[in-house]
């Protein structure tokens, strides 16, 4: 038995170490295509989604757009006509299928302007804002959540937490204008530092243009960041707590390395796991825009754009902003899904 | 030690990045403060330019005067383009605009206008009649250049301009509204190259060829709507140079703005509320206008929606239909309550349809015939008409079922909530139910006539034509399936001969009295509660604004006015150093807070260093 086993050991030992190569080079191709496909019927479904979801909100659409005046029949059939809302369901669903496959989501009822348009016009601003916005809460989540898991119970992790805390439990808007009151408008001797609110003066042209959308940033970034931050630090300091305990570490430190070398080469790398999933879902959400920040500091972005279409109702424009919404989160996802694999290979067994 | 370093490189670019990032913020906010939009560059920019900021928190729909429909769109084409008439700014009397003077024929069947020789674009052609012939005629043949003002021309027969200075409409029949036709009117040089009217929004080639008092220069989605002054406008040339619109989606936002004084003028929408025009009442260099509104705010009752065809929709409470119990419910409404709580004294209690600003309109019922607050005669009238308390107290429909009605309001409207709270109290103690159904869009169960009560209000124009016809049976849809011009699905044959005789009458003063009638007879059948004329409650900067005309002239509004006198004729303080001090200390400041932030992070990568320098040891 003793001699049977042997051989048997051996074999395992050489499964177990050739086993992960094998199959990561075997299984990862494999895991990358049913995440893509994954990805491409959950946008599907969005855009089915999308066409039936606001065609529940009850009224006629030709109505709504023209509440409040006189309309003759004849303008109202040519309204249909235009919109296409003379034809039957199947063929408006056929039609917005194929027109939004080639990027098209039709004319905005209010604006008069296509879809695509007005959404391009608004998504580099939402980017600007929630996209700098993003960058730095995450860095300083991190960086703050590193730093209190690893003096846990210390003064400084108790601060930190607990102005996490309080700040992700304020609501954007009530310390937007609570921001504005102090750093814009300025209080006792603090004068205002800042514009009250959207993205620039006007007339202005380059770098003076490029300086005073930075002006304008300002604040509406501040208020995202003092809200959102505490979220990646609180994830990042679980995570790292649920590692520190770990062997490897001891050993590390056994090995006498430093302890500043321990929390970033070994430590934080094993535990930013959960951080990226959250990164990465942000990240999706940050295409969405922050509706109510975008309010307090009229800025001009989607999410501004996306109460307005709601409010009429406007359909196409409220269906094309769902699926952008939509298809952010989802590609997100998917490169979250991508990229777990590199940072924990067991992942895409 | 030097693989440590290596290993340290990371790290330490990740915190000069973070380290970057925040001084970028920080310098941003030192180096932008001398570019921050304080009071002086309201005032006068850097090149002396005087330029008037007003805050406005409603998106342009469309910049093309053929599509445009919303308050902000349409008032900016008030500053673009000459109508034919326009209203004194005293007493809202027609006054002459493109056209110096108008007149009917005999049979009340044509007007003829006599187009103005010294207005000009601002391409440098003359404005003439064929631009207004071009205009009025591409409404009536194309269903896009009909979007916005179709209306006006339905009663046209033919329009044409035999001269330059000679514009001829010829109409259907009489009409008396034809020195109120508030219809942009276009250049057709630059016009008539547009191919698809449903689509052209006016807005990508700057300046916009025009002939108001100012020209539109410069317009970005939701951040700006610019314009320049007309100089060669034949009224004069407005005294600011520049005439800017911003965004402020949030009014506090807008206040806090004005406080600033990086706008100049703030309206709220419609109103400031009450807590905001408190708070500025102290505030220094500011000006707090009170003025009485051009709007009523009603409680409309659904009369049982039908269409022209006869055919009944919607599911309007049947008890609705009996006088009594509208007048019940008209008697159990404190309108005094409404102006002091709701309110806070920034309207004045309604009576007529029409409100008081409206002098030659203006109607109140006599003593006799005011529906005045009586919950004890409230609740006699629904005994009477049948609708008698329950066991539990409640009043019960035809149907043995209590009543309660599912009344309309808007989400958006605060004031539309605090009065339907106060109606479930007043109404409760008659023991009649009330639902509060608050939508953003409203419009969807209005038309469909899905609703009890609705919330309802209306700006009126100087010419109440239009408030009036949509109380008319021909405003009604003509199918169930189509859309009316019908506010509340009224019908009422004694209304609609009053309206169809006032709109014949050229005599201002007998139209006058027919109008007077026809509010009389809205009052008594009590389909529309009229329960106050709100202010509209606005402020601006008097050290940016010097004077400004209000309309009606002694004690009225600014914004949203029949015409362009409040942006054309805003006079710029004269520069002073108040607001530039209160600047200058904030580059100051901004720059000493800037330098602090600076030395703190600055001294913080300096103790890190320092601790990982012990720790190599």
């Amino acid at each position: 038995m003793t001699a049977d086993a042997t051989p048997a050991l051996v074999e395992d030992k050489q499964q177990t170490a050739a086993g992960p190569r094998v199959r990561k080079g075997s299984a990862y191709p494999r895991y990358l295509a049913g995440k893509v496909a994954g990805a491409a019927v959950s946008l599907l479904a969005v855009l089915v989604t999308s066409f039936f979801l606001f065609r529940l909100i009850p009224g006629d659409p030709v109505k709504t757009m023209t509440g409040g005046r006189q309309v003759s029949a004849e303008q109202l059939a040519a309204y249909r006509e235009e919109f296409g809302l003379d034809l039957p369901l199947w063929r408006q669903f056929t039609d917005y299928c194929g027109k939004a496959l080639t990027g098209d989501f039709g004319t905005s009822y209010q604006f008069r302007a296509p879809v695509v348009d007005k959404i391009t016009e608004a998504l580099p601003n939402t980017l600007l804002l929630t996209g700098t916005a993003f960058v730095l809460y995450t860095v300083l989540g991190i960086f703050l959540g590193t730093r209190s898991a690893w003096r846990r119970g210390g003064l400084g992790d108790r601060f930190n937490t607990g102005l996490a805390l309080t700040l992700y439990s304020i609501p954007s808007f009530w310390l937007g204008l609570l921001l504005i009151i102090v750093l814009s408008v300025g209080i006792g001797p603090l004068p205002g530092m800042f514009p009250t609110g959207g993205m620039e003066s006007g007339g202005e042209e380059g770098f003076a243009y490029v300086l005073d959308v930075a002006h304008h940033l300002v604040l509406p970034v501040v208020t995202l960041v003092a809200v959102e931050y505490g979220q990646t630090l609180l994830v990042t300091r679980s995570a790292l707590l649920d590692e520190m305990g770990s062997d490897y570490l001891t050993t590390a430190r056994a090995k006498g390395l430093r302890d500043d070398l321990v929390r970033r080469r070994h430590a934080v790398p094993n535990a930013l796991l959960p951080t990226v999933t959250l990164i990465f879902i942000n990240l999706g959400r940050t295409v969405a825009g922050v509706i109510l920040v975008e309010t307090v500091f009229s800025w001009p972005g989607l999410g501004g754009l996306f109460y307005q279409a709601l409010s009429v109702p406007d359909l196409p424009l409220v269906q094309g902003l769902f699926f952008v919404f939509a298809a952010a989160v989802i590609l997100m996802n998917t490169l979250a899904d991508l990229v777990y694999p590199l940072l924990d290979p067991r992942v895409a067994r | 030690m030097g693989t440590n370093d290596q290993k340290r490189s990371l790290p330490h670019g990740l915190r000069l990045v973070a380290l970057a990032g925040a001084a970028a913020l920080t310098l941003t906010a030192t180096l932008a403060t001398p570019l921050d939009p304080a009071p002086r560059q309201a005032r006068a920019a850097d090149d002396g330019k005087k330029v008037l900021t007003v805050a406005v928190a409603q998106s342009v729909d469309s910049l093309s005067p053929f599509l445009a429909v919303r308050l902000l769109s349409t008032s900016i084409h008030r500053l673009m383009y000459e109508y034919l008439t326009n209203y004194d700014p005293k007493d809202n009397h027609a006054i002459p605009g493109l056209a110096t003077k108008w007149e009917p024929s005999p049979d009340k069947l044509t007007w003829t206008y006599t187009i103005r020789s010294n207005s000009a674009w601002s391409d440098g052609q003359q404005a003439t009649a064929q631009d207004a012939a071009w205009t009025f005629n591409k409404m009536m043949t194309d269903t896009g250049a009909a979007t916005a003002n179709g209306s006006y021309v339905g009663n046209f027969e033919k329009v044409s301009a035999p001269s330059p200075t000679k514009l001829v409409i010829e109409l259907k029949k009489p009409q008396a509204t034809m020195a109120a036709l508030d219809v942009p009117i276009v250049p057709k040089h630059v016009w008539e190259k547009v191919s698809d009217f449903s689509e052209f929004n006016n807005d990508k080639s700057f300046p916009v060829v025009g002939n108001g008092p100012f020209v539109l220069s410069g317009y970005k989605a939701d951040s700006y709507v610019r314009l320049k002054a007309n100089k060669t406008f034949w009224r004069g040339s407005p005294k600011f140079d520049e005439l800017v619109f911003r965004y402020y989606k949030d009014q506090d936002a807008a206040v806090s703005a004005l406080r600033k004084g990086e706008v100049s003028f703030v309206a709220g929408s419609p109103s400031l509320t009450p807590a905001q025009a408190e708070s500025l009442k102290g505030a220094d260099d500011i000006q707090v206008n009170d003025a009485p509104g051009r709007r009523f705010y009603a409680l409309a009752t659904n009369p049982g929606a039908k269409a022209k065809n006869g055919e009944k929709f919607g599911d309007g409470h049947p008890s609705l239909l009996d006088q009594r119990v509208r007048n019940a419910l008209f008697r159990a409404v404190d309108r005094e309550a409404i102006i002091d709580k709701v309110f806070r004294g920034h309207a004045v209690e309604g009576e007529g349809y029409i409100p008081p600003r409206f002098q030659d309109y203006f109607w109140k019922p006599s003593a006799d015939q005011k529906l005045a607050y009586d919950p004890a005669e409230a609740a006699r009238l629904l005994d009477r008409a049948g609708y008698k308390k329950n066991g539990d107290g409640k009043r019960v429909g035809k149907d043995g079922k209590p009543i309660t009605y599912r009344v309309l309001c808007h989400a958006t409207d605060p004031n539309d909530k605090a009065v339907g709270k106060y109606l479930q109290e007043w109404w409760g103690e008659l023991g009649i139910g009330v639902r509060l159904n608050c939508l953003d869009n409203v419009t969807d169960p209005w038309l469909a006539g899905k609703y009890d009560l609705a919330f309802d209000g209306w700006s009126v124009n100087p010419d109440p034509d239009f408030v009036l016809s949509i109380h008319t049976c021909g405003a009604l849809p003509a199918t169930p399936e189509e859309t009316g011009a019908t506010d509340n699905f009224i019908c009422d044959k004694k209304y609609d001969e009053l309206y169809a005789r006032q709109l014949t009458e050229y005599d201002p003063a007998k139209r006058a009295d027919i109008v007077k009638q026809m509010e009389s007879r809205l009052y008594d059948l009590g389909y529309m509660n009229v329960m106050a004329y709100p202010n509209a409650v606005e402020a601006f900067r008097t050290d940016q604004i010097k004077s400004i005309t209000t309309m009606p002239a002694k004690a009225g509004n600014i914004y949203g006015q029949d015409g362009y006198w409040s942006w054309w004729s805003a006079v710029p303080a004269d520069s002073d150093g108040s607001s530039d001090n209160a600047s200058s200390t904030g580059v100051v400041v901004g720059v000493v807070a800037g330098v602090v932030v600076l030395a703190g992070l600055g001294a913080f990568a300096a103790m890190r260093r320092r601790a990982t320098a012990e720790e190599r040891e």
